[in-house]
């Protein structure tokens, strides 16, 4: 069984985020970047298929030298080998997911495991668009994965539940939290990462077709109001949150 | 409280490998999500968390510098170091758990034993399936271990060891113990299994430190020791101090994840805590303090970092160690009392880890040779001169 994740270099979310001088994008400089945290679940997830049905594991990012630690960390969880498709341009969520189904396809994957989307910019686009490329059966938000012969049988969170799907693989799959428990890359994992090879790879190039005009952070919340200190507040608390606040 | 990311004021990371900040990732990560939520708890009944040790040893952090094939890491000074830094930062009783296994039995056990010992026992405490212990001090013998009074005796077909030890990290749980005993006056080291007639190991009561580690007496009466027990490779009391050297390296890294905890939870506390209408952090006297805080931790890295440097080079010398354990230790405990005052009141409350850290390191300051020792190692270094014996 052959199984890919593909995984992002994303900022961490103790990260103070700067709009660049461009106004457009992220100001990279001194922030630190980790593994997408849904990317977490994808991998642990292609490292329990390759334990329980044997075959390789392979993790592809798309991005500059520096998601070299990104993809360092899933082999030191424990992903046989890596590919970084070498690219610094600016890409639309199109491009790249034309990009990574370009690479995608030479390696003829069973299974392909995304994390749902990643928490940088939440477009939550790559994992349809790749599998619509490919022509291959897509389910997100998984929270429980089982493959039984060809079958391979999903639990989605959905509002308020969960529905059950079936399909058949090969397929593209987007992990949600709870699908497992992400391991620790172990301390001989990491040293043992060294020796594993990352292939850089120079990606199609692809013309975005969305542009991103502007970007602003959010305004910071209002100061509180104290409407009072004791019982007598509670009749003006009550209006206000039913009048202003709408909540009740 | 926010998740906690490091103090690196001067960019310290970048002059660490990839793999280097992957290792000190992990155990964060690790620290954060299993030692940090059960510690106060197992620190106020006095117990040691025994259910972190297979779990310490899945991610391969006993004996983690050794070759692969006893199951060990094979990983640089610098990777034990940071390892040792963020268990610390948990508590210095889980560091202290993973520095004696490491440091003081695997890596003897490496260093002095014979390939049966070793293929034997390392894999074992390696796995974390044992546990060891190492034995030097003894009631009367501290700083001076020299004087030692526990014997071993040569009885043709096994030795036989008399005397006791004092102050041993994990000596009840420890299924081995590495003791030191004086045999014809020569000091040797033995392996002394769990069991074996004669040997006890009583647990001390009573500390207001260290309370998350177990810490015993070792008691030896007529203890017959098979003769594959010796160590074949060990050099006098040359031979223990090589072992000290190495927990004093750990100890230097740890003491800068005690300093970082403490630091972390007062720089927090002063942004949020009101009194006279602002936060503490916007007065001059809560600053200076902080401000003291980031020098002197700031320093301390530096300082471990090319510490860690030479030891991989095999360019370190002893008393550079004894400079890092004497300096960082001070540091620690000088920040630990100064986030105690910065949070007042609630400093004392094992709501925050803050007079945990302090209580801990008032042990850490003396044990693996006490402040003083290491001073006047670095005053014989610099001068010439022994001042002490």
């Amino acid at each position: 069984m052959k199984c890919i994740v593909c995984v992002n270099h994303v900022p961490d979310t103790e990260a103070k985020i700067k709009v660049g001088a461009d106004g457009k994008y992220i100001d990279k400089a001194g922030i630190n970047h980790i593994l997408n945290p849904y990317d977490e679940f994808a991998t642990e997830a292609i490292l329990q298929l390759k334990e329980k049905n044997g075959g390789e594991t392979l993790a592809i990012t798309l991005g500059g030298d520096s998601h070299k630690e990104t993809l360092r960390k899933a082999l030191a969880m424990g992903v046989d080998k890596a590919i970084l498709l070498k690219d610094d341009s600016v890409r639309d969520s199109l491009s790249v997911a034309k990009a990574l189904a370009e690479e995608l396809k030479k390696h003829t994957p069973d299974f392909i495991l995304f994390g749902k989307q990643s928490i940088d910019y939440y477009n939550e686009q790559i994992p349809g668009m790749v599998a619509e490329i490919l022509g291959l059966p897509s389910v997100t938000a998984v929270v429980k994965l089982t493959v039984e012969d060809k079958k391979v049988i999903c639990h989605r969170e959905i509002e308020g539940g969960q529905e059950i799907v079936e399909t058949t693989y090969p397929v593209v799959i987007s992990a949600h939290k709870g699908l497992n428990e992400p391991r620790y890359p172990s301390l001989k994992g990491i040293m043992a990462s060294k020796t594993k090879p990352i292939t850089e790879i120079q990606p199609i190039a692809v013309a975005p077709v969305v542009e991103t005009i502007t970007m602003f952070k959010a305004q910071s919340k209002q100061a509180g109001k104290i409407v009072g200190t004791d019982a007598a507040a509670v009749p003006e608390l009550v209006r206000l949150l039913h009048e202003e606040a709408k909540v009740i | 409280m926010t998740k906690f990311s490091g103090l690196d004021y001067y960019e310290i990371d970048g002059l660490l490998t990839e793999e280097e900040v992957l290792v000190r990732n992990t155990v964060r990560e690790f620290t954060e999500e299993q030692i940090l939520p059960i510690i106060e708890k197992n620190y106020r009944i006095g117990t040691f968390p025994m259910d972190l040790i297979p779990k310490m040893a899945d991610l391969g952090m006993f004996g983690s510098t050794l070759p692969a094939k006893y199951g060990c890491a094979e990983m640089n000074n610098v990777a034990y170091g940071l390892v040792m830094q963020e268990l610390e930062r948990g508590d210095s009783g889980i560091r202290s758990f993973a520095s004696v296994q490491s440091a003081l039995v695997m890596y003897p056990i490496y260093t002095f034993g014979s390939e049966k010992q070793k293929d034997y026992w390392l894999p074992k405490l390696a796995s974390g399936e044992s546990v060891g212990c190492f034995g030097l001090t003894e009631p009367d013998y501290g700083s001076n271990p020299g004087g030692m009074i526990t014997t071993a005796q040569d009885k043709g077909d096994h030795y036989l060891l008399n005397g006791a030890k004092m102050w041993i990290t994990n000596g009840t749980i420890a299924d081995v113990a590495v003791v030191w005993a004086k045999l014809n006056g020569i000091v040797h080291g033995f392996l002394v299994e769990k069991g074996t007639q004669g040997f006890s190991a009583p647990e001390m009561i009573g500390k207001h430190s260290l309370r998350a580690s177990v810490t015993s007496e070792l008691i030896f009466q007529d203890v017959q020791i098979p003769k594959e027990n010796i160590f074949p490779k060990t050099d006098g009391l040359k031979s223990p101090l090589m072992c000290l050297n190495q927990a004093r390296y750990g100890i230097a890294w740890g003491a800068i994840g005690s300093a970082m905890a403490t630091y972390n939870t007062a720089l927090e506390y002063s942004k949020t805590r009101i009194q006279f209408g602002k936060p503490i952090a916007s007065f001059q006297m809560t600053q200076e303090k902080l401000v003291f805080m980031v020098a002197e931790i700031t320093k301390a890295q530096l300082l471990c970092l090319q510490l860690g440097r030479l030891k991989d080079k095999l360019t370190l010398r002893f008393p550079q160690v004894s400079l890092a354990k004497r300096n960082n230790v001070q540091m620690a405990l000088e920040i630990a009392r100064m986030a105690r005052e910065i949070l007042g009141a609630n400093g004392i409350l094992d709501e925050y880890p803050v007079m945990r850290h302090m209580a801990n390191l008032e042990s850490v300051k003396t044990y693996e040779g006490t402040h003083e020792m290491h001073t006047l190692i670095v005053g014989q270094d610099i001068t010439g001169i022994q001042a002490f014996v």
